[in-house]
């Protein structure tokens, strides 16, 4: 019997279309757009200007305080404007725009495919090259891996759980980097544990990845102290809480990070990134992304400059198809609508989805029939249907007493309900009102 | 070019509709409906008929003309309520009884609260309730089963519980009671169990109606909590009582397989208006119907007390789900 967590969750159909396509190198764009707040926090600070010439890999924004990251050049050219430009949900935001020349490289990058594995650095080394190389959460959180790298005083780490879940249907991007980079990513799972000081590592796949998980337990076998487990399939395993549940049967407390059961999770690109910056010196500047569709002629998984338009993306994968309506950035379950086809990838997209009209369309939504679904579906153990209702009535003493903050918006409520009511988009309502009013106690 | 939709996550749907549910609860009724033809004939067709064309078009005119809003007769829920009035009344009730019923159910229990989804109260249960209290007589002369016996002549006679209360309410031993007028009702448990006995009409066969709890639970229709828990609460406290005083208690089998328990655990405690809405609730609810049943059954004026134990139990849902919460994640 695979283990899984214990509360809640979904069974959504997984349709990873790519998950037998190789990862192949997308051709260079004409121009990328490089956003300067790809990551939580403060957005970076652009020390490039109008007219210079940039080679790829080239520090080009400076990460503004801790909780921020750098931002490096993708790509080798010169900077066409380091104005905002509109984001994929329509908000302005800073980003430099560079027109590509040529493709050349900042000196000290090894491009070479050759698995370096003797790890010299010493542990404080790793993590500045970890800052230095603007490393942020590759499963789509973003959140700056130095930060997660630096445990508060006080605190213990014990394991290291590395993310190879990829609960989200359609996405495959990580599945193939565990397939195709097994030897890098398990250094990079080796520097992480070096930085963390721990001895103790557990990759934790779902079982519908039977051959990463098998090219991973092959390469561990001889590796002390890294675990790879098959996990049975469900939604949301791949959030960090469930994960933990999952891979060690720890339960981290409402609202607080991992770090409080002692322990560190990373996701799997995020480890390859990790194993470039500090064996490579390449920071990141590139991410394997999962181009998918019930309709799109060729799915598959691109290894792409971060700034490249989606559009670019679409074109490679056979060309948008006539009956999209809706162009998501992530997965179906928490991804994000995107406004504009030339959006630009950044260090969190993991893939791009295209969904057609069938699956697109939103029944009307019904009367509440308190089948209590919603309720078995919640993986934080919350109550959708009345988060709902105080929410629509404007009752945020009642959402905050029925911990309406411990929502982590991962839809299951919504795809569950046979009455097709819009849960979360009013619980997202009530969550952002109730964070106000706690905010504004404090 | 395409118009592109922007809207919040999630992007998909699980495919699951109202429609869906309400018409796995029929499908699920279906083999205690076959036996119920099998063991009652014509009868049965006609009244279940009856019973759910009268509820869709109570439901029908008064969403239309009283209430002026979009009828909702097509997601079902009224087709239910229909056949389970029906299954909860002897076979040969006169027709025009079952019509009050179903007004009664739909007009009073569903649409004065407002339809769908917001009544209080089981509207079948409170259709069934009425015309038991109205119409006490009719309510309560149960024909003795007879398989494939397609004739209007039927014998009549007392249910097992009947016989139950009789002897409670005289002090003779049950099983002397049982083992004189109980061959007649048919007190072999197989029987109990097939549904060889006296009863209402979807009540009689114990297996085809967990037929349907299996079904239902294979399509995720309801979870188990509330079934369980009343059975488990019955045979406990029935076994318990059983023990202390054996010529006065029948056993606790029994107990699970006469009367309305059954169709009452699997179908009525479980309509998702009326029951908790988390599993802690789920249980305490199933509890509640299973001390009240036994102890209406045994002590009550009434011999079957399932109608009443799931109404009273469904006036406390209200208060289950304000106290009762899912395991939530510590603070």
């Amino acid at each position: 019997m695979l283990g899984t967590f214990t509360i809640g969750g979904v069974h959504p159909p997984g349709n990873k279309l790519s998950s037998e396509e190789k990862i192949q190198a997308l051709p260079l764009p004409e121009r990328v757009v490089i956003p300067l707040g790809q990551h939580r926090g403060a957005p970076a600070t652009a020390i490039v200007a109008k007219g210079d010439v940039v080679k790829a890999g080239q520090l080009i924004a400076q990460a503004d305080g801790f909780v921020s990251a750098n931002v490096h050049s993708s790509v080798s050219g010169t900077v066409a404007s380091v104005d905002g430009y509109i984001d994929a949900s329509g908000f302005s935001c800073p980003a430099v725009t560079i027109n590509v020349e040529g493709d050349i490289w900042l000196d000290g990058i090894d491009r070479s495919k050759k698995n370096e594995c003797n790890i010299i650095q010493t542990k404080e080394n790793i993590l500045k090259l970890i800052t230095d190389a603007g490393i942020v959460g590759m499963g789509g959180a973003t959140f700056p891996t130095h930060v997660k790298l630096s445990p508060p005083a006080g605190s213990k780490v014990e394991v290291l759980i590395i993310n190879g879940v990829e609960c989200e249907p359609y996405l495959t991007s990580d599945h193939r980097v565990m397939l195709e980079r097994a030897e890098d990513v398990l250094v990079g799972v080796q520097i992480l544990m070096k930085v963390l000081g721990v001895n103790r590592a557990i990759i934790g796949v779902e079982s519908n990845k039977k051959d990463a998980i098998e090219r991973l337990q092959e390469l561990t076998g001889r590796m002390l102290g890294i675990e790879v487990i098959s996990m049975s399939v469900k939604y949301p395993q791949g959030s960090e809480k469930q994960l933990i549940k999952a891979a060690i049967n720890r339960s981290v407390p409402s609202r607080a990070l991992p770090i409080a059961v002692g322990v560190v999770v990373q996701n799997v690109s995020t480890a390859l990134a990790v194993y470039e910056a500090v064996m490579k010196h390449k920071p990141l500047i590139e991410r394997v992304v999962t181009v998918t569709g019930k309709s799109l002629k060729k799915p598959g998984n691109y290894l792409c400059r971060i700034g490249t338009p989606t559009s670019a993306l679409i074109d490679a994968a056979g060309g948008l198809p006539e009956d999209t309506v809706k162009i998501i950035g992530g997965g179906p379950m928490m991804g994000r609508a995107m406004l504009d086809v030339n959006a630009p990838i950044t260090k969190g997209s993991s893939g791009i989805l295209l969904i057609n009209t069938k699956e697109g369309t939103r029944k009307p939504s019904t009367t509440c029939i308190r089948c209590a679904k919603c309720v078995s579906a919640c993986p934080m153990g919350l109550e959708p249907y009345l988060l709902m209702v105080y929410s629509e009535k404007g009752m945020f003493e009642g959402t905050e007493r029925e911990r309406i903050m411990d929502c982590m918006e991962c839809g299951s409520c919504s795809f569950t309900c046979p009455a097709n009511r819009p849960l979360l988009d009013y619980i997202r309502l009530g969550k952002a009102r109730t964070g106000a009013i706690i905010k504004d106690r404090k | 070019m395409n118009t592109l939709t922007i809207s919040p996550s999630p992007h998909i749907h699980s495919g699951d509709s109202i429609k869906k549910n309400m018409y796995g609860v029929l499908i699920a009724l279906i083999p205690a409906f076959i036996c119920s033809v099998i063991f009652f004939g014509v009868n049965a067709i006609t009244l279940t008929l009856t019973s759910v064309i009268s509820c869709v078009i109570f439901e029908y005119l008064i969403q239309k003309y009283l209430l002026k809003r979009q009828p909702t007769t097509v997601d079902g829920s009224a087709l239910i309520t229909g056949v389970l009035l029906a299954f909860n009344v002897p076979s040969n009730l006169p027709l025009w009884m079952i019509v009050v019923g179903a007004l009664v159910a739909i007009g009073v229990a569903k649409m004065s609260f407002g339809g769908l989804g917001c009544n209080i109260f089981n509207p079948a249960l409170v259709g069934r309730v009425f015309m038991l209290i109205t119409f006490p007589v009719q309510m309560t002369t149960w024909p003795l089963p007879e398989a494939f016996a397609f004739t209007a002549d039927v014998t009549t006679g007392a249910t097992p519980l009947a016989l139950l209360q009789e002897a409670f309410q005289t002090g003779r031993p049950v099983y002397e009671i049982l083992s004189v007028d109980g061959i007649k009702a048919g007190l072999d448990y197989r029987d109990m169990l097939l549904g060889d006995k006296g009863g209402s009409i979807g009540e009689i066969s114990a297996l085809a109606l967990l037929a349907g709890f299996g079904y239902m639970l294979l399509r995720k229709i309801i979870t188990w909590h509330i079934p369980v828990s009343i059975f488990a609460t019955v045979y406990v406290f029935a076994g318990i009582l059983h023990l202390c005083e054996p010529t006065l208690y029948i056993d606790p089998v029994f107990h699970l397989l006469s009367g309305g328990l059954v169709l009452g655990a699997i179908f009525m405690a479980t309509d998702y208006v009326t029951s908790p809405m988390c599993p802690k609730g789920m249980f305490l609810f199933g509890i509640g119907v299973g001390l009240l049943t036994v102890v209406i059954r045994l002590f009550g004026a009434y011999p079957e007390g399932m109608s009443f134990a799931i109404l009273i139990m469904n006036a406390f849902v209200p208060l289950l789900n304000r106290y009762f919460k899912p395991q939530r994640f510590k603070k």
